[in-house]
């Protein structure tokens, strides 16, 4: 068992003063049959949280089954082993526990919270979801039914058009581009054959992370993790990803719909999470787009003219590829001017990057407020399994104000140049935008 | 598996840094910021605390003062909440207390327009502010040591905003650009509106939190600044204090900040138009190009916790949980798994308001369904639960459920100031809050039943039911 003592440390610039706050331990516990899992013991509040997941999503997906994943994680607490889907749903509320599912594009996830004095019939009941669910026909006639008038919902949704919209015209056909539900025809012609392939693909020891928060201690987790996890294979086969490349070549997409406001995303060709200069890009980014009230976006459309609720944007970073994404909705009328303003903002950034102050007070909000990422069972579990799923090591959260207090304004200059191109920008909008400056090539909607 | 998302009932004013926390370990956008729409919505329902010790005060100037120790982590969640909501506007100016809420971030006679919020940012805070019905209320993160700093800024905002005509104007367009977010651009939420428009014959629950368009175009710079005036007084709010902190030592500095603000207007009273009895069932229709399926939303006019007979509000409480909160509740069982003419039904309580409550219903048809058969099926569940009753295992069950949903929400700190801060806005005690986990624990199937017979009647209720219609501009994409 590897021990490890992390400090989360606030620094507080305006007094140059360093706090050290408050110390919590982040142990690696190994349990007898091999599984690792990060946890952080703490018994003031009788309960336990458990994130964890396998390496694989919908990236696992088979062109002819979209929504394959998305369909399993609506299943696995819908029956299993020897309990059908209504006496496990009920199984479940006696036991006042909750267990759900969800697939994102490269992992498969699941969050389990429980009163610790139920943890070993909790605990049992997740062994079941996890090793021996049933995909029963009439349950999954039931999902099935559900997930299909999503599909139907997000069709006339502004913001999922949007960002569907976005994805495809930068990413083709890349797995990325998929969205989770999948189509209708796969979803409605899904058998439990093909929720019994994915759940095989991606269920299997060596793809699994997970973290531990609460009134547990390592001893007592070790034999759980054993009796949840362990009969599970140990080898699965390796996910593989297609390289990722987004178009150089900015374009403009309206989907027409009647409504007050045009709903717009945004993006860029943006970088994958182990870029070296990530942190870098994400500090940029926080000046740009991502800091609420503030940000240079925020400030520009919202603060001084007025044009909208909010603006952001943020880095969409995988393992493959990344974009810089944001969003923005406003009144019809006011869509030119809009973007005009976003385009301005993004050939300065470009041209000259965050200033000096600005660096510093992004540094000043982004480690100050780090311990707020903190302050709950449940937010740390999923820090924790953030931060194995992006491979950054036990010790990350010791390092990490240290990587962002390192940004140079050089290296901002620099990444904001590389990153940032307005001659990129693809967007989508949905709604009657007035005002939109097309090129050549481009039609009005 | 849940896919309905619940009924909003608080209007949040600045989404502000909410990707940040979600984003840096690489995950995408729309679904993070949808994601805590969803967590936000969902802290509106009603839980109270279990095992926590409160301290509660109360300054010379007749400001509560709410302390919850919370030690876990080096951080404290500081509240002030003023008793006034949207339902306390006056006729016309629906959207006052939310649009003066904005205004509260555009500064006071020493800070600038923005500066609290840049403050806060700069100290590694985040900083928020929401209104619902009955309570205004502005919130700061922050490491524990900066908490008096925010409490310094906090008691000045709270006395000392100004109203600059230039930022005002272009903070309405904000506002404008909210109510097109939240509401116009979502035909869900327009039904809702009219929902609860119909469901109150006198009450001013009937109108939106955000307020109707062509009220809040009109609003004026004196509406904010007499509406400011008139309630943001001390005695008319509480300061609620959770986090790494002793309360001796927070109460001195609430005296220090919070207790030098002066009363300038006597304790506004809440005399609001009350609902009367509601005799006829009230019913609202509408088909909107951008409805892709059908659904149908519910509401029954209840005793809210303040008229409610003792016990009653709990014994809702567990209705609302037995008919429909989760896969294996009454409706859900019937109507989904066993009938199959829904494909997702879900209910639950409001008790706590100042005035009267809400037991709501939502329903997706099946695919297939006709919206009218569901409705009727519905109608048809209630009747077998009034005539059959639930069992006692069901009602043991939502029991359960309730109580553990106190111990859940003790993981969070934003939580918990938040049930101590709503229940002062509603005019409830400490002591009231605490013992809501042991009422609960008291109440039986027999009171369960007959509570339902006597409350989902029909003629207490307003049905509304959204229905898709054909789009005459077609849905066409242009590259």
């Amino acid at each position: 068992m590897k021990f490890l003592k992390l400090t989360i440390v606030t620094l507080l610039v305006g007094l140059l003063q360093v706090v050290q706050a408050q110390a919590f331990e982040i142990r690696e516990v190994e349990s007898p049959g091999g599984l690792k899992a990060w946890l952080v013991s703490d018994k003031t509040v009788p309960l336990i949280t458990m994130r964890f997941s396998f390496r694989g999503g919908t990236i696992n997906d088979p062109e002819n089954a979209s929504g394959r994943s998305y369909f399993l994680s609506g299943m696995l607490d819908e029956g299993a082993g020897d309990l059908k889907s209504q006496e496990f749903q009920q199984r479940m509320s006696e036991l006042a526990m909750r267990m759900s599912f969800d697939a994102d594009r490269e992992h498969f996830g699941g969050s389990f919270q429980t009163l610790s004095e139920n943890k070993d019939a909790a605990f049992d009941l997740l062994r079941l979801a996890v090793t021996e669910p049933r995909f029963d026909a009439e349950p999954m006639d039931k999902v099935r039914g559900q997930i299909l008038l999503g599909i139907k919902g997000d069709e006339e949704n502004p913001g999922r058009i949007a960002s569907k919209e976005l994805l495809k015209t930068m990413l083709g056909d890349h797995p990325y581009a998929r969205v989770p539900k999948g189509d209708a025809d796969s979803v409605s012609s899904m058998k439990p054959s093909d929720l019994k392939d994915a759940w095989s693909a991606m269920f299997v020891r060596n793809h699994l992370q997970i973290a531990v928060v609460g009134d547990i201690t390592a001893e007592e987790l070790g034999p759980l993790l054993d009796k949840v996890f362990g009969a599970l294979p140990a080898q699965g086969k390796k996910v593989s990803i297609p390289d990722l490349k987004a178009p150089e070549k900015g374009s403009i997409t309206i989907v027409e719909r009647k409504i007050p406001q045009s709903v717009m995303s945004f993006a860029m060709p943006g970088l994958v999470r182990s870029d070296p200069d990530f942190v870098t890009a994400y500090v940029m980014n926080f000046v740009l787009g991502d800091g609420g009230f503030g940000s240079r976006l925020m400030e520009e459309v919202r603060e001084k003219r007025g044009l909208t609720y909010g603006i952001y944007t943020g880095l969409a970073s995988w393992t493959n590829g990344g974009l810089l994404i944001g969003s923005v909705s406003t009144q019809n009328a006011k869509a030119g001017e809009t973007l005009d303003v976003l385009r301005a903002e993004l050939v300065k950034m470009a041209e000259k990057g965050p200033t000096e102050e600005e660096l510093e007070q992004a540094k000043t909000y982004l480690t100050g407020s780090y311990a707020l990422r903190f302050d709950s069972g449940s937010k740390i579990a999923g820090q924790l399994l953030g931060i194995q799923q992006d491979n950054l090591g036990i010790d990350y959260v010791i390092k990490r104000n240290d990587l962002i207090k390192a940004v140079t304004v050089e290296d901002a200059k620099r990444v904001a140049k590389r990153l940032i191109d307005p001659e990129a920008l693809t967007i989508s909008i949905v709604g009657r935008p007035e005002g939109i400056p097309l090129k050549t090539g481009e039609a009005p909607g | 598996m849940h896919l309905m998302a619940l009924s909003c009932q608080l209007e949040f004013a600045l989404l502000k840094s909410v990707m940040s926390n979600l984003l840096e370990n690489g995950r995408s956008v729309s679904a993070a910021l949808f994601a805590l729409m969803l967590a936000m919505t969902a802290s509106a329902m009603p839980v109270r605390a279990l095992d926590v010790d409160v301290s509660e005060y109360t300054l010379e100037n007749g400001m509560k003062v709410f302390v919850i120790p919370d030690h876990r982590a080096p951080v404290v969640t500081h509240m002030v909440w003023v008793r006034v909501g949207s339902a306390d506007e006056e006729l016309g100016k629906s959207g006052i207390a939310h649009y003066l809420e904005h205004l509260l971030f555009k500064g006071t006679e020493k800070l600038k327009p923005g500066e609290f919020s840049k403050i806060i940012r700069l100290n590694g805070g985040e900083d928020n502010a929401f209104t619902s019905y009955d309570f205004t209320a502005y919130f700061e993160r922050i490491a524990t040591d900066r908490l008096e700093l925010v409490m310094d800024l906090g008691a000045d905002r709270f006395a000392n905003t100004v109203f600059d005509d230039k930022d005002i104007k272009t903070e309405l367009e904000v506002v404008k650009e909210e109510r097109r977010s939240r509401t116009d651009n979502n035909p869900a939420a327009l039904l809702r509106e009219q929902l609860s428009a119909a469901a109150y014959t006198a009450h001013t629950y009937g109108r939106p939190v955000i307020g109707w368009m062509s009220e809040v175009e009109a609003l004026a710079a004196a509406d904010a600044q007499a509406f400011y005036r008139k309630y943001y007084t001390p005695s008319n709010a509480a300061l609620v204090v959770a986090g790494d902190v002793d309360p001796e030592k927070v109460l001195k500095l609430a005296e220090k900040y919070y207790g030098k603000l002066e009363n300038t207007v006597p304790t506004p009273k809440r005399e609001r138009t009350q609902e009367p009895t509601p005799i006829a069932a009230k019913r609202v229709e509408m088909s909107d190009p951008r409805v892709a399926s059908p659904s149908i939303a519910r509401k029954y006019l209840v005793p809210g916790v303040n008229q409610a007979p003792p016990g009653v509000s709990e014994t809702l409480d567990v209705l609302g949980q037995v008919l429909g909160s989760g896969s294996s509740s009454y409706l859900y069982e019937e109507l989904v798994i066993r009938q199959k003419v829904a494909s997702q039904v879900s209910s639950w309580h409001n008790g706590d308001t100042l005035d009267g409550g809400e037991i709501s219903i939502s329903l997706a048809p099946a695919p297939g369904v006709d919206v009218t058969a569901a409705e009727e099926a519905l109608d048809a569940a209630l009747h077998k639960l009034f005539k059959d009753g639930v069992s006692e295992d069901r009602v043991a069950r939502a029991r359960n459920q309730l109580v553990a949903s106190n111990v859940y929400a003790i993981d969070s700190q934003f939580r918990l100031a938040y049930i101590f801060g709503a229940a002062f806005a509603i005019g409830r005690s400490v002591e009231d809050t605490l013992g809501w986990t042991s009422r609960v624990k008291q109440v039986t199937a027999q009171q369960v039943n007959e509570a339902a017979r006597e409350y989902l009647k029909l003629r207490s209720s307003a049905t509304g039911v959204l229905v898709p219609a054909p789009s005459k501009a077609a849905n066409a994409t242009s590259n």
